[in-house]
Order: C-alpha cells, then sequence, then structure tokens
C-alpha cells in the first residue's frame, strides 16, 4: 500500500513540528524548574555574603567576584584580539594562503574542547609562567576560548557593512585607517557588541576550563593573581557533592538570569544591527 | 600613474569644497595617516591576526609536549587497546574510555541529529517569518545554558526516569546520549539553516511548479542540495559531543570499565581528565595529558573533515 503525497505530506509537517515543538518545551522546562526551584531561595544575603562550611550555608559573593573578574578580563583580552583580526582579514588583505591559514586557526579553535583549553591553561599559565591557580590564568585560557567567536561575529559584522559606505569614505579623501575606524567600525559597533555578549555568556557558563585554571577557593580574590572559584563550578561542587540543594538551586538560577538577560541584550544588539545596516 | 596615485586618493591641489572645516583638511597631512602609515598598520594587523593560529600551535605543542613522552614509553598500542587504567602501578590503557567516548557520541548523534533537522527544516521550510524571530532566538538560547545545568537536570529528572521505567543504575549511556543530544542541538540546528538557506530559491519553486508537495520538495530537492552543509553541521557536532566534560561526568555515572548496554554506567575520555587532574601528578599526569592528546587528535580529524566538506560547498554554489 502507498501512502498518498498529500497524507505523507500531512504526516511529515506534523511529526517536524511536534519535534520542534518538543526542543522548544525543553528548554521552557530547563529554565522554568530551576528558576522556580531556585529563587525562592535567593535573597539579599544570598548575593552578598561569602559562603559558610563550603557552601552549605551562607552566600555566592566571591563566585561572583570571582566570575565578574575572570569574564570581564578574558573579554578585554580577546575583543581587541579578535577586532584586529577581523579587520585585517576584510579591510586590510585579499584572499590569500594567510587569510585561509588565519581562519582555519581560529575554525580549530572554535572546535577545541574547553577541558583542553583546560589541560592548555593548566601547564601553560598555571605551571610554566608560574601563575598558579589564579583569576589570571582563568582568563586567559578563557581568552583563547572566545577568541573565535569574537572573530567570527566581527567578520561577518565588517562584512555586512554597504560597500558604499567605504566608497563615500575613500572620495572624501580618507586614508583606509579612517575609514575603518570613523565608518565601518561605527556601524559594525552592535554586530561586533554581539559577539562579545556572546562571549561574555560563553565565559559565564564554562566550567571544566576554569577548573583547572582558575581553582576553586572560596575567599573573596583581591587581586587577578588570587585563586577564584566561579559561579558554574560553585553550583557542580555544591549539587556534585551532595552539599546543599537549596544553594545549589539558588546558584543555578543566579546562572539561569545571567545566562537570559545576556541573551536578551545579544538579541537587541543584533536586532539594532540589523536596523542599522539595511 | 604616480607614486601614490589610487583613484581613492585626490591628488593634493585639487580643489576643496569651500565648507569643509579647515582642521579636517589639515589632518590629511599629518604623516601618520599617509599611504605609509597605513602599510604600517596594515603590517601590525596582520600581526594581531597570527595569534589564532599562533595559539592554536602552542596549545598543540605543549599538550603533545606533555602526554607523548608517557605514550612512547607505554607504546601507543598499549595505550590505546587495553582498558587496564592502574595509575598507582603505572599501567595506563584507555580503551574502555574510548569506547565510553564513542558509545555516548554515537547515542547523541542519533538523537541530536534528529532533532536538528526538525527544528532546522521547520525554521527554513515550514515556518512563517513571525514564528521563526521566535523559535530561533529560543534554539539559540539553548546554547547558552551553561553545561553544568544540563548534567544537574539530567541527574535530577532524566537518571530517576531512567532507573524507574527502564532500569539499570539510571547513570548511563542512555542518559549522557540524551543530555548530550540536546546540547549538540543547537549547532548542528544553525550551521543546518544556513546550508538550507543556501539553497537557490528556483530549486524550490522548480518541484513546487512540477506537482511535488512541499514535503516531497524538501526531502528529495532541498535536503539534497544542501545535503554537504548538513554533513559538515553532523561531524562539528560529533565535536561537540565528543568534547563535553561536566554534564557527561554528571550523568554517565564513570565507572573504570566499557559499558555493555545503553542501561550500563559509563566513562568518558573527557570526564576521565577532568575527574583526575585535580589531584594527578607525575606519570598519571602524563598520562591524562596523554588521554588528551588523543581526543585532541580526534577532534582535529573532525574538524578538518567537517572544514573541507563545507569548503567544497563554498566552492559549488548551488550544488
Amino acid at each position: 500500500m502507498r501512502i498518498s503525497p498529500a497524507a505523507t505530506q500531512r504526516l511529515a509537517v506534523t511529526v517536524m513540528w511536534s519535534l520542534t515543538v518538543l526542543t522548544v518545551g525543553v528548554l521552557v522546562f530547563i529554565i522554568t524548574y530551576i528558576l522556580a526551584n531556585g529563587l525562592p531561595h535567593v535573597d539579599w544575603e544570598f548575593l552578598t555574603e561569602a559562603p559558610r562550611s563550603m557552601g552549605r550555608e551562607g552566600g555566592i559573593l566571591p563566585m561572583i567576584v570571582g566570575t565578574a573578574a575572570v569574564t570581564g578580563l578574558a573579554v578585554l583580552i580577546a575583543a581587541p584580539i579578535g577586532l584586529v583580526t577581523a579587520i585585517y582579514l576584510t579591510e586590510y588583505t585579499r584572499e590569500s594562503k594567510l587569510t585561509a591559514v588565519i581562519r582555519f586557526g581560529a575554525d580549530c579553535l572554535a572546535g577545541i574542547p574547553s577541558i583542553i583549553f583546560g589541560l592548555f591553561g593548566f601547564v601553560f599559565f598555571v605551571i610554566t609562567l608560574g601563575m598558579g591557580y589564579s583569576i589570571l590564568a582563568g582568563a586567559l585560557t578563557i581568552a583563547l576560548m572566545v577568541l573565535p567567536t569574537i572573530i567570527r561575529t566581527s567578520e561577518e559584522a565588517i562584512r555586512a557593512v554597504p560597500q558604499a559606505y567605504r566608497d563615500v569614505s575613500y572620495g572624501l579623501g580618507s586614508t583606509r585607517w579612517q575609514m575603518v575606524t570613523r565608518v565601518v567600525l561605527r556601524s559594525a559597533l552592535p554586530g561586533i557588541g554581539t559577539g562579545i555578549v556572546l562571549s561574555i555568556g560563553r565565559s559565564i557558563s564554562e566550567t571544566a576550563a576554569v577548573m583547572l585554571t582558575a581553582g576553586s577557593a572560596l575567599r573573596l580574590p583581591r587581586t587577578v593573581f588570587d585563586s577564584s572559584r566561579t559561579l558554574a563550578l560553585h553550583f557542580y561542587t555544591l549539587s556534585r557533592e551532595g552539599l546543599s540543594m537549596s544553594n545549589a538551586y539558588a546558584t543555578a538560577a543566579i546562572l539561569i538570569l545571567a545566562i537570559l538577560v545576556i541573551n536578551l541584550l545579544a538579541y537587541w544588539c543584533m536586532r539594532r544591527f540589523i536596523a542599522k545596516v539595511k | 600613474m604616480t607614486k601614490r596615485g589610487h583613484s581613492a586618493f585626490p591628488p593634493e591641489s585639487s580643489p576643496r569644497p569651500r565648507g569643509r572645516p579647515k582642521n579636517q583638511a589639515e589632518k590629511q597631512n599629518v604623516p601618520f595617516w599617509s599611504r605609509r602609515g597605513d602599510r604600517v598598520i596594515g603590517i601590525l594587523l596582520m600581526v594581531g591576526a597570527l595569534f589564532a593560529i599562533g595559539a592554536l600551535a602552542v596549545i598543540t605543542a605543549f599538550i603533545f609536549k606533555e602526554g607523548l613522552p608517557i605514550l612512547i614509553q607505554n607504546g601507543l598500542g598499549r595505550f590505546l587497546l587495553s582498558s587496564d587504567w592502574y595509575p598507582s602501578e603505572g599501567r595506563f590503557g584507555i580503551f574502555a574510555m574510548i569506547m565510553g567516548s564513542l558509545a555516548v557520541t554515537a547515542g547523541a548523534m542519533l538523537i541530536g541529529v534528529v532533532f536538528s533537522l526538525a527544528c532546522a527544516i521547520v525554521l527554513t521550510q515550514f515556518c512563517p517569518p513571525r514564528v521563526v524571530s521566535v523559535l530561533k532566538p529560543s534554539i539559540e538560547l539553548l546554547a547558552g545554558i551553561p553545561s553544568v545545568v544540563y548534567g544537574f537536570i539530567g541527574v535530577v529528572i532524566l537518571v530517576p526516569l531512567i532507573r524507574e521505567h527502564l532500569g539499570g543504575p539510571g547513570l548511563s549511556v542512555l542518559a549522557a546520549s540524551i543530555v548530550l543530544g540536546v546540547m549538540v542541538l543547537p549547532t548542528v540546528t544553525s550551521i543546518s539553516v544556513d546550508a538550507l538557506q543556501a539553497v537557490p530559491k528556483s530549486y524550490r519553486e522548480g518541484s513546487i511548479a512540477l506537482g511535488a508537495t512541499q514535503w516531497q520538495t524538501t526531502w528529495r530537492v532541498t535536503l539534497k542540495a544542501a545535503r554537504s552543509g548538513i554533513v559538515a553541521a553532523v561531524i562539528l557536532g560529533m565535536g561537540r559531543a565528543i568534547g563535553e566534560t561536566m554534564a557527561v561526568i554528571m550523568v554517565a555515572g564513570n565507572p573504570l570499565d566499557a559499558p555493555t548496554s545503553p542501561l550500563d554506567p559509563v566513562r568518558t575520555l573527557t570526564s576521565q581528565i577532568a575527574m583526575e587532574m585535580g589531584y594527578a601528578s607525575g606519570e598519571h599526569r602524563q598520562a591524562l595529558f596523554a588521554s588528551g592528546i588523543i581526543l585532541f587528535v580526534i577532534i582535529m580529524i573532525l574538524n578538518i573533515i567537517a572544514l573541507t566538506v563545507s569548503r567544497r560547498r563554498a566552492g559549488r554554489p548551488g550544488r
């Protein structure tokens, strides 16, 4: 018996849609589950106190500070390098063997799993360069991880700037560098911002690499040479070692809230960018 | 052509519009903005751009430097094909872990690819633009959720479900596959969407005009035309799955022997490294780096396959 094309069409559309709805359902479930179980345990003390007895009680202030420091520093390191790479690839050269090599490097870097970055950061930054478990070592490792994202999004943002802008800028007598900094980058800025915001999200969620480089100290870090546990690692430790389920849920809720805000911000940047270059 | 004869640069004597502010005209004469300055900037930018490939080289060098000695001392064959992992006795064999990684990855791809393709097809073929503007960001949001949160949800929801309804300890290949399947979904979906969107509209229109249904068109024309892009997406997803660490540690149970059924617990290469790195020293640490080498080589091979597949697509537009 053959099923008629019309019936197949209906069946296929139903199956495809149900799989998609199920996917979105998983997302909605994860977010609501974590927020519903975690938010009730989040209060002002939780956000502003240090953890007591390994995190069974008390708050997560040192982890918030540590996460912000690692993330901020990582993006501060990766963004200029990524931007320079993107400007070079788009405005200062033609496609050649060299650009192919640079792109290959960025693409491969993007595919390397975080645990490998962690191993590298451990042996290179922590041991060879003698930084020890520290915010700096963690940030440098994360910077390498997010570099490809920043290169890729900046490159796409710069390419999306209409050629006419460049022609007009040249027509007015500007040099290439003036054209790039005053015309192209200004238009591409929201697009570049999207990449940076996404990188912030990625560094906040990262666990395996910071575990091997930033360490897991519970104290409030004073300098970038101090070890500090990040939120994601703290959440992992709390739930894995069964220290405190309520604190684990609360930490997860903070993580999820941060990720939601960051994704909204990225989305908003993207919208602004599309409106700008259109 | 004069020395600075570039059409973009007006000759110095060209009359300038009167309204132009004077200081802007003066800036043109500052040497930094000259063409030579531009060339210097170009070279500086190039040096910066070489950072990524340099970083890749340094990472490769250091992972190999740490792990290679024990690999040579133990013999590659024994390291890969033996399942004896007794660090205190200096016996290191990662066969069970390799099998574990492969089993978990295969399961994840089975689940992830089906869902990703469905999402990509819906997003590009069946979905009105207004719904796309909601669906696409939510699927991208899945990529933003930290892997530890996936692992946690796996432990508190999925593992008890499997334990009660299917038997076994719950911490299993199946649990890890499902969690990883969801985690690779955003990657595979977004690359597949790009591939499907790159198919020329005329293909679709032609097929519909010949009387094919929407589904027949999608299945036999669009998907076939986007094949290489989708293959690249699946391979990159595979790399993600094999490299994921924290979520797998949490749901896989991590015993030392290889799994024999989907309900058995499993230890992967990545969880092995992450769990033992904290206290390992000497040969044990070297052996973990050697496991890192194996993982690194697998990932690089997958990356290079994905890159060549997608480049071939770029070389022949529309195929």
